[in-house]
């Protein structure tokens, strides 16, 4: 079967409603009567509540009720575990999981204390002065080793030490082979927390109708159905009472699918007590405290190699910086852990981390999910043991890719499905003889030359990486053809400017023989659709897209089954397009697929037993595991020596995702990665003082990459089809923010000659300037 | 509750007048008061364009202006620019040149432009960039958002 739409640069669906102003946004939701909550968050990053005095803003003109943990009674529960431990031998884990609102004591600054329900949310944020905590504050733990140490002060006193979680993970015998070395790199590795820093911040609209018993929610959440039925089961209503709406969303990044939320739990409560539907939108500021961070890890790390750059093996223990609670469970280090391996041959790898607790917002998956870590570990002793051995960087990558005729590589350690980590495909040499070619590597030292003979400071960074995607559980998929001829494709995934309402229909488009313009497709609302997962890890395109794919087959079975019984014709003798069936060569002998649809549910006769109404079908795709994607990024930037400010002159992407749905939004995905890569490299950084304040909770002072700060970005693609799935495809919404970090601290080394060794990121040119002071 | 003052002015040409705390954000009149939910606000103070409209003509944060400071202005936000389903050339440019992902910041970078694109209808890269750089997007890097801009002064030449 010819494609027509899948693979093609299809112009998007959805962008005439976006570009209008007319896409409806979780604040946009207006409704009669509807009330307005703000949140009393903690000033403190470690205290005791001795009190809470509500009474002030009670007394506000405006303010509707002030909840806190003591009205919730027996609905006060710690909020979920979203992620348990995965299956790994004598792994330790203390569930800690935070609270829909602060009864006994605060963790981090930003905790939910209270709500106040007002008319405005100008009133909401008026009253949160009214109210009046009573802390006592604690000593403060936020550096990593600190607290570990005996002396430390405890976020839980239950527990003898801030000790979130203890794994070890091993292949083979790293000391052995550490004997046989001819170059041992030891280095101790920083990379800092972050912010996702989506342009919409979080929001929550809870409408309780009390007569239909019905509860919606709208949420910027990339999961609506794990919320609906967290809250059904919390609230004690049937999961068909409780309809969660993830409408456009203004970007997600991951922090939107850590659920629940306090404010997620809170709001549906609120809005039955206050029987008025409530709204809640986070802030700016506010976002930088109560939506998730991701990245603090600290990393004592050694690369063994032989004498032709080969690895024999590597040993790497990490600190991780789990925040105040651990609900994601070990999603991050996990990542870090396993995609430290990259794409090289690792014989012997022993891996071992300590989550830790500390006063300081959640981490939970941000683009990349802890393989930034991974990577950054890899690449920068990969470098460093190169210069030592006297090997070209690109020369001893190559060396160590794994072999294209070694797969599917079994790396035998667990990865974040639950699954042993193995590669499904890869081919990895080509794309770094592309990239090579792109960037220009063979003339750079030349370039490089006559540029420093100008006073001008150039650096070439080539690295590579593996993307593990499209891991499961499952989604689901519904495919319907209309009586008028229109087909609606429905998922229970989400949709935050991926693109999911083209790359679907191009799928389905193909199956059905229907424009991709005359497909309308369904994400997050679980009215629509009751089992799913959620958007998250680089999935939607792989799980989703592959359940689309099932469905619109089964779809095309019915269409040509009944197709063939209506035009008397066998079904090999019909064709699907354009939104008809005809019998080939006979084009009169031809029925329109609304036509069929009617058909196939008549008024008079019978469904035969055995058979469904209509041409519909639903299809489910579950992998056994993830697919591997990878890819390697090169850039050629200039250091001004004086200030330390950088400029990118050439940056080059070349990725394997397999079989590309849409090149056109496969590329707008890398270059956002890599944008969100480089505000995580070079301009990105929080700040915190030792009371555990964040000192830059605002975009004056917490620097996002403008577009005098993103450079143009060449990609080159490579198409290594994954065999786990029957379209081929792999994910690739994470693949550019990965590598960019050990991407700077190689090119910038180069810049300056290695009169500075880079073992941290975010750099900066304040930074740079103390590092070349020091060194 | 503060007394109420009476402001008037027109949003898209079409005329409003309403009673508003002088508190009140003029992002927040558009958005609630008026249901134009096509401003989006990202930040409230000022730093990443999202909620960027014209006053008079010219590219304002509507999150650092009180609906009251826009009284007798004319103003026009993103709802503004298509006629009916036509949309205007700069919004179809984004269309094909795949400028947007979530479209969240759009509406600002819409609005920026406009006023832009008046008094530069032949911009280069470098001054296309330098034009973009006071709004914020996180999903596309900008470099669709580039193409989008380069595509929608040819268009709008005619």
């Amino acid at each position: 079967m010819t494609t027509q739409f899948f693979g093609e640069r299809i112009l998007r669906n959805e962008d005439p409603q976006l570009l209008t102003g007319n896409a409806l946004f979780v604040d946009d939701v207006h409704l009669p009567n509807m009330a307005h909550a703000a949140f009393v968050r903690s000033v403190y990053a470690h205290a005791k509540i001795k009190s809470i005095d509500v009474s002030a803003a009670l007394q506000r003109e405006g303010v509707i009720a002030v909840f806190t943990a003591a009205d919730m009674g027996d609905y006060w529960q710690p909020c979920p575990l979203v992620v348990p431990p995965p299956p790994i031998k004598d792994l330790k884990f203390n569930e800690r999981t935070q609270l829909p609102l602060v009864k006994d004591k605060v963790r981090h600054v930003g905790e939910a204390i209270a709500v106040i329900i007002a008319e405005s949310r100008y009133i909401a944020e008026d009253a949160i002065a009214d109210v009046y905590v009573d802390y006592e504050p604690l000593p403060v733990v936020m550096d990593l080793e600190k607290a570990l140490k005996p002396d430390a002060p405890l976020l839980f006193e239950e527990l003898k030490d801030n000790v979130a979680a203890h794994v070890i993970q091993q292949k083979g015998d790293y000391a052995t082979a550490k004997t046989k070395a001819a170059v041992v790199v030891k280095k101790k590795f920083f990379y800092d927390r972050g912010v996702a820093a989506a342009m919409e911040n979080r929001g929550i609209v809870a409408q309780w109708d009390r007569r239909a018993q019905q509860m919606t929610v709208w949420d910027t959440t990339q999961a609506p159905i794990p919320i609906r039925n967290g809250l059904a089961a919390r609230l004690g209503l049937s999961a068909h009472q409780v309809r969660v709406v993830a409408p456009y969303l203004g970007g997600g990044f991951g922090p939107k699918v850590m659920m629940l939320y306090p404010e997620e739990v809170v709001l549906p409560w609120a809005a039955i007590k206050v029987n008025r539907p409530v709204k809640w939108i986070e802030d700016r500021q506010e976002n930088f405290f109560a939506t998730s961070h991701e990245r603090f890890q600290t990393h004592t790390s050694e690369i063994a190699l032989a004498s032709d750059g080969k690895i024999l093996g590597v040993r790497d223990v990490f600190l991780h910086d789990s925040g105040a609670y651990d609900p994601y469970g070990l999603t991050v280090p996990i990542n870090s852990q396993c995609t430290l391996l990259g794409p090289y041959l690792v014989p012997n790898y022993y891996s071992e981390f300590t989550a830790v607790f500390t006063n300081r917002t959640i981490v939970t998956p941000y683009r990349g999910a802890g393989r930034q870590h991974g990577v950054f570990v890899m690449e920068r002793l990969l470098d460093m043991g190169a210069r030592e051995l006297g090997i070209d960087r690109a020369e001893i990558r190559k060396r160590n890719f794994i072999p294209p005729d070694q797969f599917p590589h079994n790396h035998e350690i667990i990865y974040q499905d639950f699954a042993p980590l193995t590669y499904d495909s890869g081919n990895y040499a080509p794309a770094l003889e592309k990239a090579k070619k792109m960037i220009g590597y063979d003339s750079f030292p030349a370039e490089q030359k006559r540029a420093r003979a100008e006073g001008k400071h150039l650096g070439l960074g080539i690295v590579s990486y593996v993307e593990g995607t499209g891991i499961g559980p499952y989604e689901g998929a519904r495919v319907t053809i209309g009586t008028n001829g229109k087909v609606s494709v429905v998922t229970g995934v989400g949709t935050q400017g991926q693109g999911h309402f083209t790359s679907f229909a191009q799928i389905v488009a193909d199956q059905i023989g229907v424009d991709v313009r005359d497909i309308s497709v369904v994400t997050g609302d679980t009215a629509e659709f009751h089992w799913g997962a959620g958007t998250f890890a680089s999935r939607g395109a792989v799980v989703a897209g592959n359940a689309c794919y099932a469905a619109g087959q089964m779809v095309r079975s019915k269409i040509l089954k009944l197709a063939g019984e209506v035009l008397e014709a066998p079904e090999s003798d019909l064709e699907i397009a354009d939104g008809k069936v005809t019998v080939k060569g006979q084009p009169d002998s031809s029925i329109t697929l609304g036509d069929l649809a009617g058909r196939a549910n008549p008024m008079r006769g019978a469904v035969k037993p055995g058979t469904k109404p209509g041409l519909e079908a639903t299809a489910y795709f579950g992998p056994s595991s993830g697919t591997t994607a990878s890819g390697v990024h090169a850039m050629i930037l200039e250091v001004d020596p004086e200030t330390m400010l950088v400029k990118i002159n050439k940056y080059v992407v070349v990725h394997d995702c397999g079989k590309m749905i849409n090149p056109m939004i496969v590329e707008g995905q890398v270059h956002g990665g890599v944008a969100q890569g480089i505000g995580n490299a070079f301009y990105e950084q929080l700040f915190y003082d030792d009371n555990g304040q964040l000192l830059n909770a605002s975009f004056m002072d917490y620097l996002l990459p403008t577009a005098n700060d993103v450079p143009h970005i060449d990609i080159g693609h490579e198409e290594t089809l994954s065999p786990l799935n029957p379209m081929g495809v792999k994910g690739v919404g994470e693949a550019g923010a990965i590598p960019v970090g050990a991407l700077f601290a190689q090119a910038i080394e180069d810049a300056l000659e290695h009169k500075v060794e880079i073992l941290e990121i975010p750099l900066s040119p304040n930074r740079l300037f103390e590092l070349m002071e020091k060194q | 509750m503060t007394d109420l003052i009476s402001i008037s002015f027109k949003v898209n040409g079409v005329q409003y007048k309403k009673d508003v705390e002088p508190r009140m954000l003029l992002s927040d009149f558009l958005r609630h008061e008026l249901d134009l939910t096509g401003t989006h606000v990202g930040c409230e103070h000022g730093v990443c364009g999202s909620c960027t409209i014209l006053m008079d003509g010219e590219a304002v944060r509507s999150c650092l202006i009180f609906a009251a400071q826009a009284d007798g202005c004319e103003l026009t936000t993103v709802e503004g620019l298509a006629q009916g389903d036509k949309l205007h050339p700069l919004q179809e440019a984004f269309r094909e040149a795949h400028g947007l992902q979530c479209g969240y910041c759009t509406p600002g970078f819409l609005m920026t432009l406009i006023p832009f694109l008046k008094e530069n209808p032949n911009p280069n890269e470098a001054e296309i960039r330098d034009a973009l750089s006071g709004n914020l997007c996180r999903c596309t890097g900008y470099q669709n958002i580039v193409k989008a801009v380069e595509l929608g002064a040819k268009k709008m030449k005619g």
